[in-house]
């Protein structure tokens, strides 16, 4: 195989063209004829019995399209990993905005009219907005205990270690939801005929996982649902589970109808109604020697799942398993659960409970430096992970990983240690207090455990009667660069120019399942698959008399004429697992992870004590990656999850209210503008990395698990107190300094103030 | 302007070419461009003047185009995204979009491409606290903005080079 270095350069983004020009066609850009608009008629309390529904005098109701419950054709739920959460409340609601009826009319305006005028009459019951309400179990909302999930991780012998210990350090530390922001909201287009079925179009992460739905709630056979993705205004899992449920309701109302129906959420609708990342609650309590040293400990996760199980079994397991960051712990018990309140449920999110869990350990290594009287350095050094030792599901670190160097090289581009020593100095005689503070933290790629032997995603590679290639995958670009990067690795494997190759949009009709776009699984997982099916292409072609070393034309007549006579040249590619590699649902031991990015992140912070507003002023980002594939791309992805980060550490407050967001507005859900954020400085280290693309590992989710604990330990390095919540706003930071202003004064005897 | 059943004529250019439409007078700009004259380009991400994905010019100024009544735009000109690239040749600031970066997921970079010529042409050669600065109104969620900022610049260094 010859290579034309197409991997590792940056080329143009596939479909870049179509955006700086305003060509590219979102959901909202489309438009059908005859096509209806839709709205969801929701609930206004969080929990309760629906006593009656009446549609209010004023509305001539006869021209609206009217879809309750009880007009479902399939089976009332959207089916995921379980089917318990109903498409519309029949006869109960579980958290407020829970979809109750759908409406639909050719005139947007009107609809809003009509929702006004339907009333929905409700006996309340009792509900549990909180982790700890819902741990109360009074009332119990759901099952038998409120608890969607638990997982349990033991290894060595935790019950040993606290005897043993010269310091037992404990405490407890929460992270608040977050909304994904996408700039586009959700939405989609449906259709319904008789003879062809349904067609769902929609901005979605993961076509698949709709079209299970859609046909479960809808009654069809598979071939009778088709869902396509159009272009994607942004993701970050706030669509990959929740568009099966807005396709749902698109789709009931397109059945009812017979015409096209689209629904698209305003950013108000969008924010209270859809997923957000789950709330967490992290306690750890951990057995130190002497010299820093973790001996053990036990780590207890929770998080807050809302009102239905959707995916929060598996951020749950994300989070678990990345709660002991990148340490070794000889001893190690882990408890975790996700339960229920009666929120929205809380959903995917850029890095899957990892960012939860490691926020927690990244703190508490600063708490263990700070009581041990280490530096933050120092107690990461003496715990760090090395290759042969295990992690705390007992999997064997077989990659050359040296977070010694990392994290020395990290600190030298930051300059860690001249500013510790100058803010040091400075802060003394300033209302300017500056601090720097570390995170080191890994991140697993691809679906935990044994998840990707049940996806057993499936990719295709079709030479095309013109000669040229184009990859038939499902998985989708929301602009991490899917479509570039897939065409880079077909168009490097087969010798081609990168222009000789296209990606066929992602339609379930045309495309097989490769899965899920999430987990950082795309480039690593599929990518693979990807190399691997047009290794299979060009050994054909190559078997029919294609010579080696073929030039770009002969590529193509070799392609066309193959096309010409057998009718079409397609080559397929299947996950399977590697051998050796071995996971244990039941004991939450083995290999996690097929790979893991690791990262060192240092953030530099001023606090100003005038407004109590913390300023990131400079932030180095360095991770090994595995092989950078695209740099640009990749760069591209570590500042925006950086700056995600630094808005779930300081900006991103969910104010909620009996399980209702109340800020569900740009104007007061502050998401970091330009004029906000510190030059990110991201830096790649590349070991490669045998089960990915290239040598490539996951990189969407990583760099969102980093800047909250490196900014709160910056910001404890500046004022010298802890916090132990994100997010931290300026009222915070007003109480503490102001609590800690009072304590001070009065330890100090008379006079002395 | 002529005037019926509520709704009225309204004219105004969009790209150098004159439209006239009959719009309510309250009726947004924004749906006016989407809905009544294909310009899909402007976007709607919050419907209330925070994001910028609608950005469009207007008479020269940079306006939310979700804010503005369509009325208000009667006898005004309009530069949408799609009036910035001359045929199939991208306008510079396009080109450095696609080259450095600067947009992800697309949604935004309409907008942002277009507050990004407002400034350049106030502007032409703008240091990084300009560029931030006058890109503050348009959210960006995926890039973290800095090759946005490098798009910026390259495109600034484009045109002051003339190639």
């Amino acid at each position: 195989m010859k290579s034309n270095n197409i991997v590792g350069a940056s080329v143009p983004r596939k479909e870049g063209r179509d955006k700086v020009t305003g060509k590219a066609v979102y959901i909202d850009d489309m438009s059908m004829p005859g096509m209806l608009h839709g709205a969801t008629v929701r609930s206004s309390v969080p929990r309760a019995r629906i006593t009656g529904i009446t549609l209010g005098s004023g509305v001539a109701w006869d021209e609206f399209v009217i879809v309750y419950a009880k007009d479902i054709p399939g089976k009332n739920c959207i089916a995921l990993i379980t089917e318990e959460q109903p498409c519309l409340a029949d006869g109960v609601v579980n958290h407020p905005e829970e979809p109750i009826l759908l409406l639909a009319h050719p005139n947007r305006h009107l609809l809003f009219k009509a929702m006004q005028a339907v009333q929905i009459e409700y006996e309340p019951l009792p509900a549990v907005f909180t982790i700890d309400d819902s741990e109360r179990q009074d009332p119990i909302i759901w099952g038998t205990d409120n608890v969607f999930k638990r997982f349990l991780i033991e290894k060595g012998d935790v019950d040993s270690v606290w005897s043993k210990a010269d310091y037992i350090i404990e405490s407890e530390y929460t992270t608040g939801a977050q909304e994904q922001l996408y700039i586009e909201n959700n939405g989609v287009i449906a259709s319904f005929d008789a003879d062809t079925g349904l067609t769902l179009w929609g901005s979605l992460q993961c076509p698949y996982y709709v079209h299970r739905a859609l046909k479960t709630l809808c009654g069809l056979p598979e071939h009778k649902v088709r869902v396509v993705q159009t272009e994607t205004g942004g993701a970050f899992g706030g669509k990959e589970e929740y568009p099966s449920i807005i396709a749902g309701h698109a789709a009931l109302l397109a059945m009812k109808s017979g015409r096209p129906v689209k629904i698209i959420y305003d950013r108000m609708e969008d924010m209270a109604a859809t997923t957000k990342r789950h709330p967490s609650r992290t306690r750890h309590r951990t057995a130190v020697s002497r010299d820093g040293k973790i001996l053990g400990g036990e780590i207890e996760f929770v998080i807050d799942g809302g009102a239905y199980t959707t995916l929060s079994p598996v951020v749950l397991s994300r989070g678990t398993i990345h709660a002991g960051g990148p340490y070794h712990w000889p001893n190690i018990r882990i408890r975790a659960k996700a339960v229920a309140t009666n929120a929205p449920p809380h959903g995917a999110f850029r890095g899957f409970g990892a960012p939860q869990s490691l926020f927690a350990m990244e703190r508490h290594m600063d708490r263990i430096a700070a009581t041990v009287g280490i530096s933050p350095v120092e107690v990461r050094q003496r715990n760090f992970l090395r290759p042969g030792q295990s992690t705390t599901t007992d999997q064997i670190i077989d990659e050359p990983i040296d977070l010694d160097r990392l994290l020395g090289r990290g600190l030298d581009l930051a300059d860690y240690e001249a500013k510790r020593r100058q803010f040091s100095v400075q802060n003394k005689s300033s209302r300017l207090k500056r601090g720097i503070g570390v995170a080191t933290f890994l991140h697993g790629a691809g679906f935990t455990g044994s998840g990707e032997r049940y996806l057993a995603s499936e990719v295709a590679l079709e030479g095309c009667a013109d000669g040229t290639v184009r990859i038939l995958v499902s998985s989708t670009e929301f602009g991490q660069g899917t479509n570039t990067v897939l065409c880079q690795v077909a168009a490097e494997t087969l010798g081609l120019p990168y222009e000789d190759v296209a990606i066929a949009p992602p339609d379930t009709s045309n495309v097989p399942n490769s899965g899920p776009t999430v987990a950082s699984r795309t480039v690593m997982v599929v990518g693979k698959l990807v190399q691997s099916a047009a290794e299979g292409l060009r050994q054909t072609l190559l078997a029919s008399g294609l010579a080696a070393g073929y030039s770009r034309q002969q590529f193509r007549d070799a392609c066309s004429k193959y096309v010409a006579e057998h009718g079409a040249l397609k080559s397929w590619a299947k996950y399977q697992a590697p051998p050796g590699v071995f996971w244990d649902d039941e004991k939450y031991r083995g290999e996690a992870y097929a790979a893991y990015s690791w990262a060192v992140y240092i953030a530099q912070v001023a606090v100003d004590l005038s407004t109590y507003s913390v300023t990131v002023e400079d932030f180095v980002a360095l991770q090994e990656v595995g092989k950078v594939l695209h740099p640009l791309l990749s760069r591209g992805q570590i500042t925006g999850g950086v700056a995600q980060g630094i808005g779930y550490a300081l900006y991103e407050k969910v104010a909620w209210e009996k399980g209702r967001m109340q800020n569900g507005q740009m104007t007061n859900y502050i998401m970091p503008t330009s004029a906000d954020l510190p030059d990110i400085r991201v830096y790649f280290e590349e070991l490669g990395n045998e089960h990915g693309a290239f040598g490539a590992k996951g990189i969407g989710e990583l760099p969102m698990d980093g800047p909250a604990p490196a900014i709160v330990n910056a910001v404890e390095d500046a004022l010298g107190i802890p916090f132990n919540s994100v997010p931290l706003l300026p009222e915070d930071i007003f109480s503490a300094v102001s609590a800690a202003e009072s304590s001070a004064s009065q330890e100090l005897p008379q006079g002395v103030r | 302007m002529s005037t019926s059943g509520g709704m009225c004529d309204v004219s105004f250019s969009v790209n150098g070419a004159t439209r006239t439409v009959r719009v309510y007078p309250m009726e947004r700009l924004l749906d006016v461009l989407r809905n009544q004259l294909g310009f899909t380009g402007a976007k709607e991400g919050c419907g209330e003047g925070e994001c910028g994905s609608c950005s469009v010019l207007m008479d020269g100024e940079l306006v939310n185009s979700c804010l503005v009544p369509a009325l208000q735009a009667n006898g005004a000109q309009i530069v949408t995204i799609e009036g910035l690239a001359e045929g199939p040749r991208l306008h510079t600031l396009q080109k450095a979009f696609l080259d450095c970066g600067g947009a992800q997921c697309g949604i935004c970079t309409p907008g942002m491409i277009l507050a990004s010529y407002y400034l350049l042409m106030r502007k032409p050669s703008p240091t990084v606290e300009d560029i931030r600065e006058a890109l503050s109104g348009n959210l960006c969620r995926c890039t973290g903005y800095m090759q946005i900022f490098e798009s910026v610049a390259e495109a600034a260094k484009q045109s002051q080079t003339g190639k």
